[in-house]
């Protein structure tokens, strides 16, 4: 599907279509991002009146050499890693289930999904107040006992949450990762005599490896922004023990008012997500390349 | 004996690990379920521990919520939602078309930037974005969510509709070139008739992501353009108990999307890997 080569005139007939998406993604994207980038060499906290002076990589100094932001990094690689994994797992074990022909199979499909499609700011109040609550939430309701699962657990509370929405997520990808393996391949790995867990150890797994993969880069792409969960759920607490990136640079913004820290803090998630997504993009494009010579 | 057994083991364990995958489905719907039967409870059957289970359902709950001036919540987010997902079809189906069937030089390129756009954490750019806003006078204005929610849409739209692009085969879009069809009718006997399906599915997923967005609406938004989810985190601060009303509110605010989802599950896992899965 080479372009075809033609004229000048031609060339901007083909273009013309793609134009107006790609100025207003250039315009409403990149442009803020620069003003980041030239507002983090500023000494500006809001509240301050007067000039804004130029300090050069002073906030970043700051930003990296503070103990509260190295905590946040912290904690967005625990969130993220540790939602990322335990949705995979359940993911993977759930689109395996789903796999296999059985009555009202599409009406499973649907089950699972919906925590997925249930606002995640009503999830995150949802878990916080019907669930955890230690007085009346369900887990102290059902199995007894009065602990406060938030303030012992913020992490977890948080993580749990997180893997309940994004499993659903997890689950889909795989499923579509197992529906796309030749059956005569695996019936003929059963005439020959291998047994289920063999055929998935050695079939489906390696088969599935760009899948994980895409949904792994994916997912921490959507969950290293997490905000809604941490800011509903623990408020990024107790103490620090929960703020991630988003919220603190939230914090840092709308509650302390140092622009240019802000910014700093800003334009480094970014260069943090630019090598995440690098990753992303090469699994992304292989799974391109599959489809181009398909 | 064993041809008969086999089988019958076979559709043993097919029901067996059928039971399994109900009983994972109900376990992970249950917190929605238990959110829909407290939103029909009373406060104090709601709060109760243990869990109440029977009680007498009541509307009550819903009717505080919409007491408590939902609506303009509502309105607020149709509109946001509903604009935004017009603006990104606009934009993203022709853009993707240049980037498919009649594909522009370096369309590779074009596309990764696209998807590079999403990556792009919005806690980076909420700042330059709140100051701009603020200095035009676009604070608390729902019109800045719709060109902000376009924003956030585009690169998923662009990539889906590519991929929905791709399925319209060549050979019947150049028969229909030969014959002389114009672009305007390829478009509406080709192309058309074959990518609906999945404009409807890039469209209602942009429409969940619009909907369901809380982190540029709560820092953009206040009384005026606060969308759906900004009520629901104004409720918590009230007094006493507001769990019942709280799930009312939540479920009544999740059911759009609910649907949208339900209705697109189909197409979902494409429009989330932006069309790399199919």
């Amino acid at each position: 599907m080479a372009p075809v080569k033609g004229g000048a005139k031609e060339r901007w007939v083909r273009r013309a279509p793609l134009l107006p998406a790609l100025i207003f993604a250039i315009v409403v994207t990149q442009v803020p991002f620069l003003v980041t980038i030239y507002l983090s060499t500023l000494d500006w906290n809001a509240l301050r009146p007067g000039d804004r002076p130029f300090v050069g990589v002073d906030n970043y100094v700051t930003v990296l050499t503070d103990t509260r932001l190295r905590s946040a990094l912290l904690n967005t690689v625990l969130l993220t890693a540790g939602a990322v994994i335990f949705s995979m797992i359940l993911g993977l074990a759930l689109a395996v289930l789903l796999d296999r022909k059985f009555v009202g199979r599409s009406v499973v499909r649907t089950l699972l999904i919906t925590p997925f499609l249930v606002m995640p700011i009503a999830a995150a109040l949802l878990w916080k107040h019907a669930i955890y609550n230690p007085a009346y939430g369900l887990i102290n309701g059902l199995f007894g006992g009065s602990t406060d699962w938030i303030s012992s657990y913020p992490k977890a509370a948080v993580i749990t949450t997180l893997v309940w929405q994004w499993t659903p997520f997890m689950m889909l990808i795989l499923l579509a990762g197992l529906q796309s393996q030749s059956e005569e391949v695996l019936e003929a790995a059963r005439v020959d005599g291998a047994n289920a867990w063999q055929i998935f150890v050695r079939m489906t797994l390696p088969h599935l490896r760009q899948y994980l993969e895409l949904g792994a880069l994916l997912g921490s792409i959507y969950l290293v922004n997490t905000f809604d969960a941490v800011f509903s759920i623990t408020q990024g607490g107790p103490g620090s023990a929960t703020t991630n990136l988003p919220y603190e640079i939230y914090l840092t913004t709308f509650r302390k008012f140092e622009y240019g820290e802000a910014s700093a803090a800003g334009v480094i998630v970014v260069i943090l997500t630019i090598i995440v997504a690098t990753f992303a993009l090469r699994v992304i494009s292989s799974l391109f390349r599959m489809e181009e010579s398909r | 004996m064993t041809t008969l057994a086999a089988p019958a083991k076979r559709r043993l364990a097919t029901s067996v690990w059928g039971v399994v995958a109900w009983v994972a489905g109900i376990i992970f719907v249950f917190p929605v379920i238990w959110m829909v039967l407290t939103s029909f409870k009373q406060e104090q059957d709601a709060a109760s521990n243990p869990p109440t289970w029977v009680f007498t359902p009541t509307l009550d709950q819903y009717a505080a919520v919409f007491d408590r001036n939902i609506t303009p919540f509502l309105l607020n987010s149709l509109m946001a939602s509903v604009f935004s997902t017009l603006f990104v079809i606009v934009l993203a189906t022709p853009a993707a078309y240049a980037l498919s069937l009649r594909p522009v030089a370096k369309w590779t390129d074009v596309l990764f930037f696209f998807i590079s756009t999403k990556m792009m954490p919005a806690v980076a750019a909420l700042l330059p974005v709140y100051l701009l806003v603020k200095n035009l006078g676009m604070l608390d204005n729902v019109w800045t969510m719709v060109i902000l929610y376009t924003s956030m849409n585009l690169p998923l739209a662009v990539w889906m509709m590519r991929s929905f692009l791709l399925e319209v085969p060549r050979e019947v879009l150049e028969a229909g070139e030969v014959d002389g069809a114009g672009l305007l009718t390829s478009i509406r006997k080709i192309i058309l008739p074959i990518v609906s399906p999945g404009l409807a599915a890039t469209a209602l997923i942009c429409f969940i992501f619009a909907w369901n967005e809380f982190f540029l609406a709560v820092n953009l938004t206040a009384t005026n353009a606060g969308t759906s989810p900004i009520f629901l985190v104004g409720f918590i601060s009230s007094e006493g108990l507001f769990l019942a009303r709280l799930c009312a509110a939540a479920t009544l605010l999740s059911l759009p999307v609910l649907i949208a989802g339900w209705l697109a599950q189909n197409k979902l896992v494409r429009g989330l890997s932006m069309g790399a899965v199919k």
